[in-house]
C-alpha cells in the first residue's frame, strides 16, 4: 500500500507527457491545427522509413577514369620523394595522359639507375619509353582495373559511413551496374544538404604558401567569386611551376553566401592530406565560433610536427575539394597531432565537415545521374493491407484477454495501450524513423508486454488457489512474478543493445525500437498495473476478478 | 477463473529423447540452409544476391496492386515494386534467376505489354543492380548476434548457471536455425524481412526459456529433495498455461497477418509464426532438457543453502 497517490501520479504524468510528444507524429494533426498554437506542439515527431514512406532517389555515377588519374598523380608525386631521397635531380614528374608518368632528369646519365629505382618501387608500372634525360612510365591494365573496382567499394563504403553518419536511418545504397551506385535517403526534409553530403569528394589537404613568388605575382586582394576561374586563367602563365592559385571566400558581413574571395598562390604538392586523419569533431571557440577540431593519427601527426617545425614562421593552407578554409600563420611547431579547421560555418555545415571528415574522401568525383523522389519500397498496397490486419488482430487480443482475465484482462488491455503510447511518444521525441524491421520490434515488446501480464496473472491465479485473500494474492503474485520478467526483460535487452551497438541499417532500426519497448513494458508491467490493483484493492475485495 | 487446462502432471522430461530426435533433425535442416546461404546456392532475396532493375514510364497512373497481380501471374511475385510520384513511373526490381534463357528485364517488359495493354509505356532503363545488404553489413550482423548470444550466456549465467545460460542461448540458436531450415526447405526466399523476422523470434523465444528456467529455479530452492528431473517437469507444468496462453495470444496475431497481411507481409509473418510455435516447443523439450545431460556436478543452484 505504498504511496498510490505518487505512482498514479506517475503513470499519469508519463502517459500526458508521451501523449504530448506524439502529438506531431499524429497524421496531418500538425498542417490542420491553426498557426497560432502550433508552437504549442513539438515541431517533428516519427517519420517513416524508405520501405514505409520512400524518399529521394538518387542515381550517382563514379567517375572512375579520375580515380586512375589521381592514383596515378599520388604515384608521380611518390616518384619525386623517391628521387629526391636517392638524392637524383630532377626537373619534373608528371602524370601525362591519364596513365603516364614523365619523368625528366637534371642531367643525363642516372636514366638507367632512376629507371631500375622505379621499376623497384612501383611495380605496378611498365616503362614505355626511355631516352636522354627523360623516361616515361605507364600503369598497367590489371592494376587500372583494380584501382576502377576498388574506386567503386571505396565510394561505396563511403557514402554509407557518411550516411549512417549523418543520421538518416535505413538509407537504401546499391550497386548498379558497373559505376552506378543508387542511394535512397527515406524522408530527407532538406536534399540540397543530403546530395552534398553524399558527393563532396571531401579531399583534405594541408599545402604551404608559395610565399617566395605570390609578391611578385600582383594577385588582387579579392575577387568576385564568380570570376574565380577567369583569374586562374588570366594569371596561368605568371604562376610557377609547382603552384597554382586557390581561392579562401571571405564571409559575407551580412550574413548571406559569400560573394567575395581572396586568391593564395599555393604550392601544388600538399605536405599533408586528410587520410592521416583520426577523427574529426566539431568545437566552439572561447568566442563561440564554430570550427572543426581533427585529430591525425600516429604517422600523420609525426609529420604534421615535422613539417610545422621546419616551415616556423610561414603559412600554411588548409585546403577542401580545392577550397582554401583558412591559411594561418605556422607560429610555433604543433606536435600535438591536432588542427583547426575555421572558416565561418554555421553549426550544421560544420558538423557535415566533420562527418565527411571521418568518413573519409571519396576516391573520385561523383556525377549525379538520375534525383527523384519514390514511393515507398514496400509498395503502397502491401503497407495498408499489413495495418488494417494488424489492427484487427490487436483488437483480437485485447478482447480475448477480458473474455480470459476478466476484469483484470481490461486492466493488462489498459497496460498495453499505456505501453504503446508511451513507445511511440519516445520514438517521437527522439524523431526516430520508423521502418518494418522497426514495427517488428514493438510487435515484439508489445507482445512481452501481453506476456508479463499473463505470468503476474497466472501468479495470483496460483496464489488464489491456494486459498490466499486477494490483496496478499495480488501482492504475492507480482512478487513472484517480478524477478521472471526482469530476467526475460534483461536478457532480450541485451540482445538488442549489442544489436544497437554492432548493427547498421535495419538491424539498428529494430534495436531501437526493442530495446525502448523493453524498458517502458518493465514499467507498466510491474508498476503501471500495480497501482490499480492497489487502488481496487483499497476496499478489501472478496473476490477478484481474475 | 476461465480456465484453458487446469493443474497439469506431464511428463515433459519422459519424452526428451523423442524430442531431441526432432530437433537434431530440425537443426541439421538448418546447418544445411546456413551452409548453402553461405554458398549462395540458397534462395536468397534480391537485398542479399542483387537482381535486375527496370524502370518504366506508363502514360497512364497504373495501380501498384495491379501491377503486382500481373507479375504475379507471371511467376515474379516475388518483385519488388516503387512507385515514383512524378510522371507514373515504376520502378521494378526482381532477383536474378538462374535460368538465363529469359532475360528478366524482356519478362517483365512482356508482362507489362499483355497485361496492361492499353496503357503504354517506355522502358526508362534497365540495369543489373548489386546486393542492398552489402558485404560488411553482414559481418556487422553477425558480429552482432555474436556478441549478443555472449552476453546472454553471462548475463544468464550470473543470474542462474553456466547450463542455464548455454541451454538458453542453444535454444534460442536452435529456433532460428529449424525456422531457416524450413524456410529452406518450402523454398521460400530469404530476404531482409525474413532476417528481421529471425531476430524477433530469437528474443521471443530467449523469453520463453528464461520464464521455464526462473520457474525451475525457484523449484531448485524450495523442493530439495526431490530429483532435478521431477523439478524441472513440475517448472515446466507450472508455467504451462501462461506458455500456452502467450502463444494462443501471439498466434492470433500472427494467423491474420499470414493470411490477410498481403503477399510482401506473408513470408515475415509465416517465419515469425514458425519461430513462436517452435519457440514454445524448445523452451519445454530443447531448453530444459538440456540442464539434464549438462556434464559434471549438481552445480551451484542445487548446494546452495539458500
Amino acid at each position: 500500500m505504498k504511496k498510490i497517490r505518487g505512482r498514479l501520479f506517475l503513470v499519469l504524468f508519463l502517459s500526458v507527457v508521451s501523449f504530448y510528444l506524439f502529438l506531431p507524429s499524429w497524421p496531418g494533426l500538425y498542417d490542420r491545427i491553426p498557426e497560432s498554437v502550433r508552437w504549442l506542439i513539438p515541431p517533428r515527431g516519427v517519420s517513416l522509413g524508405l520501405d514505409l514512406q520512400g524518399g529521394i532517389h538518387l542515381v550517382l555515377e563514379v567517375e572512375e577514369e579520375r580515380a586512375v588519374e589521381i592514383a596515378v598523380d599520388r604515384a608521380a608525386k611518390a616518384m619525386q620523394d623517391l628521387l629526391t631521397d636517392k638524392e637524383i635531380a630532377f626537373d619534373i614528374i608528371e602524370r601525362v595522359g591519364s596513365l603516364q608518368v614523365q619523368i625528366e632528369l637534371s642531367k643525363e646519365g642516372v636514366v638507367e639507375e632512376s629507371a631500375e629505382l622505379i621499376r623497384d618501387e612501383f611495380p605496378s608500372y611498365f616503362q614505355v619509353s626511355k631516352g636522354g634525360r627523360i623516361f616515361v612510365v605507364e600503369l598497367l591494365d590489371s592494376e587500372v582495373n583494380r584501382i576502377k573496382n576498388a574506386a567503386i567499394n571505396q565510394a561505396l563504403e563511403t557514402i554509407r559511413n557518411r550516411i549512417d553518419q549523418f543520421g538518416v536511418t535505413e538509407p537504401l545504397l546499391q550497386r548498379q551496374g558497373r559505376t552506378e551506385l543508387v542511394i535512397q535517403l527515406p524522408g530527407v526534409k532538406d536534399p540540397e544538404r543530403a546530395k552534398s553530403l553524399i558527393q563532396d569528394t571531401a579531399l583534405l589537404e594541408f599545402k604551404m604558401l608559395d610565399e617566395d613568388n605570390q609578391p611578385g605575382l600582383g594577385l588582387p586582394v579579392q575577387v568576385k567569386r564568380s570570376e574565380e576561374s577567369s583569374i586562374q586563367e588570366k594569371f596561368a602563365d605568371q604562376v610557377p611551376e609547382g603552384s597554382e592559385i586557390l581561392f579562401e571566400p571571405i564571409p559575407d558581413p551580412k550574413g548571406g553566401p559569400p560573394v567575395f574571395s581572396r586568391p593564395y598562390l599555393v604550392q601544388k604538392n600538399a605536405v599533408l592530406t586528410g587520410d592521416v586523419l583520426q577523427d574529426a569533431r566539431v568545437n566552439y571557440t572561447e568566442f563561440s565560433e564554430v570550427y572543426v577540431g581533427v585529430t591525425f593519427d600516429s604517422k600523420g601527426a609525426k609529420e604534421f610536427g615535422r613539417i610545422t617545425s621546419a616551415n616556423v614562421g610561414k603559412f600554411m593552407a588548409i585546403v577542401l575539394d580545392g577550397t582554401v578554409y583558412s591559411a594561418p600563420r605556422i607560429n610555433e611547431p604543433i606536435l600535438g597531432g591536432r588542427a583547426q579547421i575555421t572558416g565561418n560555418f554555421t553549426t550544421d555545415e560544420a558538423n557535415d565537415l566533420a562527418i565527411v571528415l571521418r568518413a573519409g574522401a571519396l576516391p573520385a568525383p561523383m556525377k549525379t545521374i538520375q534525383d527523384l523522389t519514390v514511393g515507398p519500397s514496400l509498395g503502397q498496397d502491401s503497407i495498408e493491407k499489413g495495418l488494417k490486419t494488424t489492427l484487427i488482430a490487436g483488437l483480437i487480443v485485447l478482447i480475448f484477454m477480458v473474455i480470459y482475465y476478466r476484469m483484470s484482462g481490461v486492466i493488462a488491455d489498459m497496460a498495453l495501450v499505456l505501453n504503446l503510447l508511451c513507445l511511440l511518444g519516445a520514438l517521437s521525441g527522439l524523431n526516430a524513423t520508423l521502418t518494418l524491421p522497426g514495427i517488428a520490434g514493438i510487435i515484439l515488446t508489445i507482445g512481452m508486454g501481453v506476456d508479463s501480464n499473463i505470468l503476474i496473472f497466472e501468479r495470483i491465479r496460483e496464489e488464489l488457489r491456494q486459498g490466499r485473500p486477494v490483496r496478499l494474492a495480488v501482492d504475492a503474485g507480482y512478487d513472484k512474478a517480478f524477478l521472471t520478467i526482469v530476467d526475460s526483460h534483461v536478457t532480450t535487452l541485451i540482445t538488442g543493445l549489442a544489436l544497437f551497438l554492432f548493427g547498421t541499417g535495419p538491424i539498428k532500426g529494430f534495436a531501437v525500437t526493442l530495446c525502448l519497448g523493453i524498458g517502458i513494458n518493465l514499467f507498466t508491467a510491474l508498476i503501471g498495473t500495480k497501482v490499480v490493483f492497489d487502488l481496487i484493492n483499497r476496499r478489501k475485495l472478496e473476490q477478484l476478478s481474475i | 477463473m476461465l480456465e484453458i487446462i487446469g493443474k497439469t502432471n506431464i511428463d515433459f522430461m519422459g519424452k526428451r529423447h523423442v524430442a531431441f530426435g526432432v530437433s537434431g533433425l530440425l537443426v541439421l535442416l538448418g546447418l544445411i540452409a546456413l551452409v548453402q546461404i553461405g554458398t549462395g546456392a540458397a534462395n536468397l532475396g534480391i537485398d542479399f544476391a542483387g537482381g535486375t532493375a527496370v524502370q518504366l514510364k506508363f502514360e497512364n497512373a497504373i495501380g501498384i496492386e495491379q501491377a503486382r497481380q500481373a507479375l504475379s501471374k507471371h511467376g515474379l511475385q516475388d518483385a519488388e515494386l516503387q512507385e515514383f510520384t512524378q510522371d507514373h513511373k515504376l520502378l521494378v526490381r526482381v532477383k536474378t534467376e538462374d535460368t538465363l534463357e529469359q532475360k528478366i528485364a524482356e519478362k517483365i517488359v512482356e508482362v507489362f505489354q499483355t497485361e496492361f495493354s492499353q496503357n503504354k509505356f517506355v522502358i526508362d532503363s534497365s540495369t543489373e543492380i548489386g546486393p542492398t545488404i552489402g558485404h560488411r553489413l553482414q559481418q556487422d550482423a553477425l558480429l552482432a548476434i555474436t556478441i549478443s548470444l555472449i552476453g546472454i550466456i553471462l548475463y544468464v549465467a550470473t543470474r542462474f548457471e553456466l547450463r542455464f545460460g548455454v541451454a538458453a542461448a542453444v535454444a534460442t540458436f536452435h529456433d532460428v536455425l529449424a525456422v531457416l531450415g524450413l524456410y529452406y526447405l518450402l523454398d521460400k526466399e530469404i530476404t531482409l524481412l525474413v532476417v528481421t523476422a529471425l531476430l524477433t523470434l530469437a528474443g521471443y523465444s530467449l523469453t520463453d526459456s528464461v520464464v521455464v528456467f526462473d520457474r525451475i529455479r525457484e523449484n531448485l530452492r524450495a523442493r530439495r529433495r526431490e530429483t532435478i528431473l521431477n523439478i524441472i517437469n513440475a517448472g515446466i507444468n507450472q508455467v504451462l498455461t501462461r506458455t500456452l496462453i502467450t502463444t494462443l495470444t501471439v498466434v492470433l496475431v500472427l494467423v491474420p497477418l499470414t493470411i490477410f497481411g498481403g503477399e510482401v507481409l506473408h513470408d515475415f509473418s509465416l517465419a515469425l509464426l514458425l519461430g513462436v510455435l517452435i519457440g514454445t516447443y524448445s523452451s519445454v523439450f530443447v531448453a530444459s532438457p538440456l540442464l539434464l545431460i549438462w556434464p559434471g556436478g549438481k552445480g551451484r543452484l542445487l548446494s546452495r543453502s539458500t
